[in-house]
């Protein structure tokens, strides 16, 4: 993986691998993949994107990462040790050091507790900030971190006196009261109005810039992706199909199916802009039984024959990228697509 | 698209009556027209009012929302224009689905899931046409295969498709009896980009050979760029700019659009620093004397707080700003 100067990974993933078994129905007994073999590590100061759409296992793998749920394989290593999580003690101290901001600011607060009560729980649950004084004030530097400010306006208020993006900069502050090392956010701005995104992902990377945060950033939307994070995972079924750099994976992306995603995305300057043929563009595969070979081969515009039989390796394209593609396979000549 | 008027609504006015206390005003003195084959897509944030307004063009409103002010004359193909609002039930039920049909959000919702697919579209049908059941039910599965679902998936129940089959589904029933306007409440909001961009496309190609007018309802401003013809923005519940499509992304004026506009990260290009617009939406329950974007406006005078800032014409587009942003951009090709 990507190697930077300024110090190690603080969060890796090796050969994540998630299979929900499905107990009862036509299918009972067989197992969903909805996570095969991910690798992703984390730096500080850097923000990476997943990118995928529904059911891709972006969710999942955030969930995973987060510990709040066992992966079937693979393991993560928090600062190169591997982690495991037996006693109630080892799962808070990781909690401490890795926190999941949610995407509905609407359901993820309490909306019984006001703003004080909300940042108050992880100070004294994870810091041991009991003193009264001392809690009032670091809850203030805390609202003043994520902008809410002046602190006196929104320290008592309860979460439904507050707008969408307000609401998602305080569950972003409950994340910080820990003071974590790694944030993983899961679409936090989709819920929010698109005047009060940009300040969110504003908020996100000054964070990695002036904190040295690691982050990684669950989306569907790769032109905010491209807008503020330092790399790009694009996520297909389970697997990441290409990752690297931001610009060069959305500039010239090397994978086909991260030029589908691109050439999907609105994007107002393109010209002519509906008027190409619709063919079907194909839909995600069925995850219990999905292709054999790449699992992306059934809407493939390039697919080879042995696309369908075997999967393709993990090919070096330029300086920090990979993709998972024949295409970039040297000894095999691309031919076009068999009509049948 | 230059075809004749097809709708011509003018000073709708929509309000909710608040229990004790003063009603509140989600839509206020709306006009737009909408000509025959025009697209005409409509842009706002939540609580802009956007739905609202089309709940109430259509008489799908339910209390506390009460019509209060306006009228939406409709023109049809033949026989004299009638107003919506005052419309009486067996007349909106001749409109509905055969003259006006609507497209909603949730395909899942809109479609009953104990019916198979088939036997909704033939009741649809035969409500409007005197057609046999094997007629209506060749003409549904014409629909089918013209949004790209195979006929046979007609016998599945809607919770056998996938959301975006769902999704056609809808739009293939909406179109069924060939309406002279589809009303497309966030047709794509629930499914993912690649979905999102074939139903677009569709909807496109389908619009082109059957030349009905499409209002298109979204929060999403870079996707209408792409498919309307105009676009009206909607902020506070009023319309505060009306252009062209292409105007009102190279060239806008009202200083909403332009911050909406760029909210928006490019996908190409180089990356600029983007603010987005700070502050918060309008809050309807204590409505402002004046312009209702002056409060997150870094052009707002006195006279923006003062009275509500007129609309004003200029060539084919309206806006009501009395600082007009005017600096055309280039966009990329």
């Amino acid at each position: 993986m990507t190697s930077v100067a300024d110090g190690g990974p603080v969060l890796e993933a090796a050969g994540l691998t998630v299979h929900y078994p499905v107990h009862r129905g036509p299918i009972g007994g067989r197992v969903v993949h909805a996570l095969d073999d991910v690798t992703l590590t984390l730096h500080p100061g850097r923000i990476v994107a997943v990118v995928g759409e529904s059911g891709s296992g972006k969710s999942t793998l955030a969930r995973v990462l987060a510990m709040a749920q066992q992966p079937t394989a693979g393991s993560v290593r928090l600062s190169g040790q591997e982690v495991r999580l037996r006693s109630r003690r080892a799962r808070r101290e990781y909690a401490s050091r890795v926190q999941l901001v949610l995407q509905d600011p609407f359901s993820s607060l309490n909306p019984l507790h006001r703003v004080r009560y909300l940042l108050a729980r992880p100070l004294a649950l994870h810091a041991g900030v009991r003193a009264e004084a001392e809690l009032d004030r670091r809850i203030r530097g805390l609202l003043e971190r994520v902008a809410l400010t002046p602190a006196e306006r929104f320290i008592d208020a309860y979460p439904h006196e507050l707008s969408g993006g307000q609401r998602q900069r305080v569950a972003i502050a409950r994340a910080l009261a820990v003071r974590p090392d790694v944030i993983l956010g899961d679409e936090l701005v989709s819920m929010l109005d698109v005047s009060m995104r940009l300040e969110i992902l504003n908020l996100l990377s000054g964070l990695r810039d002036e904190e040295r945060l690691a982050m990684l950033y669950i989306t569907h939307d790769i032109a905010a992706a491209r807008y503020f994070t330092d790399e790009i995972a694009v996520m297909y079924a389970g697997e990441i199909v290409e990752y690297g750099p931001s610009e060069p994976v959305t500039q010239a992306p090397a994978h086909p199916y991260t030029k589908l995603l691109i050439g999907s995305s609105p994007d107002p300057g393109r010209e002519p802009a509906l008027d190409g043929d619709d063919d079907d563009l194909g839909e995600p595969p069925d995850l219990v039984a999905p292709p054999a070979g790449c699992r992306f081969h059934p809407r493939c515009p390039f697919v080879m024959a042995h696309c369908r039989v075997s999967a393709p390796p993990r090919v070096d394209v330029d300086a920090g990228r990979w993709a998972r593609c024949w295409l970039l396979v040297d000894e095999v000549e691309p031919t076009p697509r068999q009509t049948t | 698209m230059n075809g004749d008027l097809l709708l011509d609504v003018d000073g709708l006015c929509v309000q909710y009556d608040m229990p004790g206390g003063a009603p509140l005003l989600a839509v206020s003195d709306v006009s737009f027209t909408l000509r025959r084959g025009e697209i005409l897509g409509i842009a706002g944030e939540s609580g802009s009012g956007k739905t609202t307004l089309i709940t109430a063009l259509l008489r799908l409103q339910r209390p506390p929302a009460v019509t209060v002010a306006g009228r939406a004359r409709f023109f049809p193909r033949d026989g004299e224009p009638l107003d919506l609002l005052h419309a009486d039930a067996r007349t909106l039920r001749r409109l509905r689905w055969e003259r006006i049909a609507v497209v909603f959000q949730s395909a899942m919702n809109a479609l009953n899931p104990v019916q198979r697919l088939s036997s909704q579209f033939v009741d649809a049908v035969r409500a409007h046409r005197r057609l046999s059941k094997a007629e209506a039910r060749r003409r549904a599965e014409r629909m089918f295969e013209l949004v790209g679902i195979p006929a046979g998936r007609m016998r599945d129940y809607p919770h056998e498709l996938s959301g975006g089959m769902r999704q056609r589904a809808t739009i293939a029933l909406a179109l069924v009896c060939e309406p002279d306007v589809v009303v497309m409440d966030e047709p794509t909001t629930a499914v993912d980009v690649v979905m999102q961009r074939q139903i677009l496309r569709q909807i496109a190609r389908l619009q082109r050979e059957a030349g009905f007018a499409i209002i298109f309802i979204t929060h999403d401003l870079s996707l209408l760029l792409e498919i309307s013809h105009r676009i009206a923005i909607m902020y506070g519940g009023r319309i505060v700019e009306s252009a062209p499509a292409l105007a009102l992304h190279r060239d806008p004026r009202h200083r909403y659009t332009v911050g909406l506009r760029d909210s928006f990260p490019p996908l190409r290009g180089p990356v600029p620093q983007l603010l987005g617009i700070p502050g918060t939406p309008p809050d309807l329950r204590r409505p402002l004397p004046g312009c209702s974007f002056a409060p997150r406006c870094a052009h707002s005078t006195a006279d923006c707080e003062a009275t509500v800032p007129p609309l004003q014409t200029e060539a084919e587009r309206v806006y009501a700003c009395i600082h007009p942003h005017r600096q055309a951009v280039e966009v990329q090709p």
